[in-house]
């Protein structure tokens, strides 16, 4: 459920609960109300569910994913390695 | 697109796959509690890159799946008069009520409308002075900020014939429910990572010390999902039962302040039905006090009006994550996306449908290969 | 398991059941099908129905025709890059093509509903003018109804379509044989997207037009280099996925797709995942997929390569002999999945 989806903000318009952003999904532009994200400006990309953005896009842990990823490479070649050395 | 295709990478997807192989030494139970999850495991078939002992669950998180039938039932009653505009996501319109779903209303020239976001609602309502416009407000904690907008805005520009009728379900008691149950199997969770980007993960301290079982907030894409489950099974082959956030990108400790702030302030928690696994105390939302006036049930009378359910279909089960689709007896055969005997059957995201699609014929081609 | 008997009195009201037709039964999934295959097609009892493609292939007095029918019920009634009118003309002549025909000649038949303004007829005739003089057919006879107010949606239109087939191949799921490729003619989705950009409750900005498109010049190249095409098929209602489960049943054969394979245009993937629809679901009015042994697979991409909108064209799967009648999608990520036709037409959903 909750199927959200990442878009970046093109533009805002109003303030508060009526402010209002057109958002672009990999080239297609939907009106998103940004009452939820009051931090969020142009250029930020949001997450947005039945036309709310819900949460502002950070990008430094967006790449956490694959960070974990590669500490895990490395935990398994020092594995692998003291293996060796047995 | 940005924040979407990096997730669906098949050489981190293999990786995190290995990792996952290298850290399990006994077998597991895991439960995802949100259909978006569900739907990413079945369609990526997440669950055939995992070792053999790492069994997942689909939890009760699909609120089309939970949506009591009496709600079903009211839905088609309002929606069947003539005075009315009714308004849903699409998710909706095939789930089986008592006799009949919302898309046989639509057939018999009901106006039923979907929707892509609540707000579109109230600017139907204000272009239909002479209608009543209803809203089909379903949904887990990720909905209702949407829903409680909606409310308060139709006040500020007094719009009066509009109205909600709501179906809001809260995932922490769900979890305790299941947790609490004795024929509970679930050893840890994958939490759902859209509701906790709009509540935080405060409130699973609680339920992770009282039952001893990790809980990780997760997203939905393939790498989020496999990133969620290697958590989990490193906790638990630690001996750790913590709540740990996967989904950082989008989720923060607190949540999204705004929007709890709104949907305090148009909803309050009420006891909820579940389909197929009946009544949770303080398990949802309906409206407070001061939003009553938006209530659809008490504007159309409906608010005693009850219904009983199918006796074949044992959703209740599968939702619990107690039985797999495949083991209910009238999985694919009195039950199929055709002819659904349950909301689970229905929904895109119910655990019977997205084992339907997408499972129902392994069976047949192992079977052959078998043979 | 509970009888039968107690099961009718204990289960919703099945959806085959209904005693009305829904909108699920035009949808091009199961229910579209099961509507066809049980009561149309038996009441109709004829050996060239019962071969189920696009279009009917007659011998009469020595001369080969493929004979097709379809009626066009879109709405909105215009729409990014078509309307209902190019729809009609271009809709039959692809079936046409997706014989081997060369289309020839079109009927066309309008039920509007009263009070359709006058200039709305006037440019959907205009465009069918145009979208037949671009596929090089003339359309010939008709006719025109028109219904009370509130019992037609605006316009609707049937064209059928008359061509000539000038080659000794048989087209059609029948011919297809293991090892063949699977090809298909260009990117998906812009059709479906283009018309929920601008379907009422549903609209936003987008720049996606649909692909609405004569691919009757490609088919006939494809014939001229002589290669051996066993299957053509045009990926309309219920989009690529149901095209492709249709033929895997009539052939009874398997088709292995790959999912990377599958061009999308990033902004259709946009709209697709707003929406929650699966692009592989969606129609399209100008693409086909062809069926045709491997070894010829590079020359008919190169074909269809030079064609416009042609670019993404690309090998998409191969057939098989393992499970007949069975598609199944390898996704980006490696895992496997079984393809299994819509119950009805896709919904925008939350879930």
């Amino acid at each position: 459920m909750c199927l959200a989806v990442p878009g970046k903000i093109v533009s805002t318009v109003g303030e508060d609960f009526v402010r209002v952003g057109r958002v672009n999904f990999g080239g297609i532009v939907k009106e998103v109300n940004l009452a939820y994200v009051p931090e969020a400006k142009v250029d930020d990309y949001v997450l947005v569910h039945v036309g709310f953005a819900i949460s502002v896009i950070d990008e430094e842990e967006a790449n956490r994913v694959f960070g974990y990823l590669k500490e895990l490479g490395e935990l398994a070649q020092l594995d692998e390695a003291e293996e060796l050395n047995k | 697109m940005k924040y979407v295709t990096e997730y669906r990478e098949a050489a981190a997807a293999a990786e995190y796959a290995q990792a996952i192989k290298r850290v399990t030494t006994r077998p597991w139970t895991l439960m995802e509690i949100c259909g978006g999850q569900t739907h990413s495991i079945v369609k990526y078939g997440l669950d055939e890159l995992l070792p053999k002992g790492i069994s997942l669950v689909h939890g009760p998180g699909c609120p089309v799946c939970v949506t009591p039938l009496e709600l079903i039932d009211e839905a088609i009653t309002i929606a069947s008069r003539p005075e009315v505009i009714f308004c849903s996501f699409g998710d909706m319109l095939r789930v089986p009520g008592s006799d009949k779903d919302l898309f046989q209303v639509k057939a018999a020239g009901g106006d039923v409308r979907i929707l892509y976001s609540p707000l579109d609602a109230i600017d139907i309502a204000q272009k239909n002075p002479d209608k009543e416009v209803v809203f089909f407000a379903v949904g887990f904690e990720t909905t209702a900020p949407a829903h409680a907008m909606a409310v308060y805005l139709a006040r500020e520009r007094g719009i009066k014939n509009f109205s909600i009728l709501v179906s809001h379900v809260l995932v922490p008691p769900a979890m305790e429910a299941i947790l609490g149950s004795p024929n509970n199997r679930v050893q840890g969770f994958l939490a759902a990572g859209h509701v906790c980007t709009i509540m935080g993960f405060e409130e699973y301290y609680p339920i992770a010390a009282k039952y001893n079982v990790p809980i990780v907030v997760t997203g939905f894409e393939p790498l989020d999902i496999l990133q969620g489950i290697l958590m989990c099974v490193t906790q638990l082959e630690e001996g750790r039962a913590e709540v740990e956030n996967q989904y950082t990108r989008s989720v923060r400790r607190a949540g999204n302040p705004t929007a709890q702030e709104t949907v305090r302030k148009v909803f309050k928690v009420v006891p909820r039905k579940w389909r197929g696994l009946g009544e949770i105390p303080a398990s949802g939302l309906g409206l407070s006090a001061e939003f009553a006036e938006y209530d659809a049930e008490a504007k159309f009378g409906l608010v005693d009006y009850t219904a009983d359910e199918s006796p074949d279909c044992i959703s209740g089960l599968v939702l619990q994550g107690i039985k797999k689709p495949a083991e209910c007896p009238a999985f694919g055969t009195l039950c199929t996306p055709e002819r659904p005997l349950g909301a689970p059957m229905v929904s895109n995201e119910g655990a019977c449908s997205a084992y339907y699609r997408y499972r129902r014929f392994e069976q047949q081609r192992t079977e052959k290969v078998n043979a | 398991m509970t009888a039968i008997k107690d099961f009718t009195l204990s289960c919703p009201i099945s959806i085959t059941d209904y005693p009305t037709v829904t909108l699920a039964h035009g949808g091009g999934g199961k229910l579209m099908h099961q509507l066809i295959t049980n009561m149309i097609v038996p009441a109709f009892a004829s050996p060239i129905a019962d071969a189920a493609h696009d279009g009917a292939v007659l011998s009469i007095a020595g001369a080969k025709l493929a004979f097709t029918t379809d009626s066009y019920v879109v709405h909105p009634l215009f729409f990014p890059g078509g309307d209902i009118g190019s729809l009609a003309v271009n809709g039959t002549v692809n079936d046409l093509a997706m014989c081997g025909a060369r289309p020839l000649y079109l009927s066309c038949g309008f039920i509007m509903e009263e009070g359709l303004p006058m200039d709305t007829l006037w440019r959907v005739v205009q465009s069918m003018k145009n979208a037949a003089a671009r596929a090089g057919v003339q359309l010939v006879t008709g006719d025109t109804k028109v219904v009370d107010k509130g019992k037609g949606d605006g316009i609707f239109i049937n064209t059928a379509g008359i061509g000539v087939i000038e080659h000794a191949l048989t087209i059609a799921p029948v011919s297809v044989r293991e090892g063949d490729a699977v090809l298909v003619s260009g990117d998906i989705g812009r059709h479906g997207i283009a018309i929920m950009a601008v379907r009422e409750n549903l609209e936003f900005e987008s720049t996606i037009e649909s692909d609405c498109a004569p691919v009757t010049a490609t088919v006939q190249k494809l014939l001229a280099a002589g290669l051996d095409l066993h299957c053509l098929r045009d990926l309309t209602r219920g989009g690529l996925g149901t095209t492709v489960i249709e033929i895997a049943e009539s052939s009874r054969l398997h088709v292995t797709l790959e999912e990377t394979s599958i061009a999308v245009r990033e902004d259709v993937s946009g709209a697709c995942e707003i929406l929650g629809f699966d692009p592989l679901y969606l129609a399209n009015e100008g693409r086909f997929v062809v069926f045709l042994p491997q070894e010829q697979t590079e020359e008919a991409l190169e074909i269809l390569h030079s064609a416009p909108d042609g670019e993404s064209a690309a090998q998409i799967g191969t057939v098989s002999a393992d499970v007949p009648g069975m598609v199944t999608l390898t996704s980006r990520i490696g895992t496997t999945r079984i393809v299994d036709m819509l119950s009805g037409e896709q919904l925008p959903r939350i879930c």
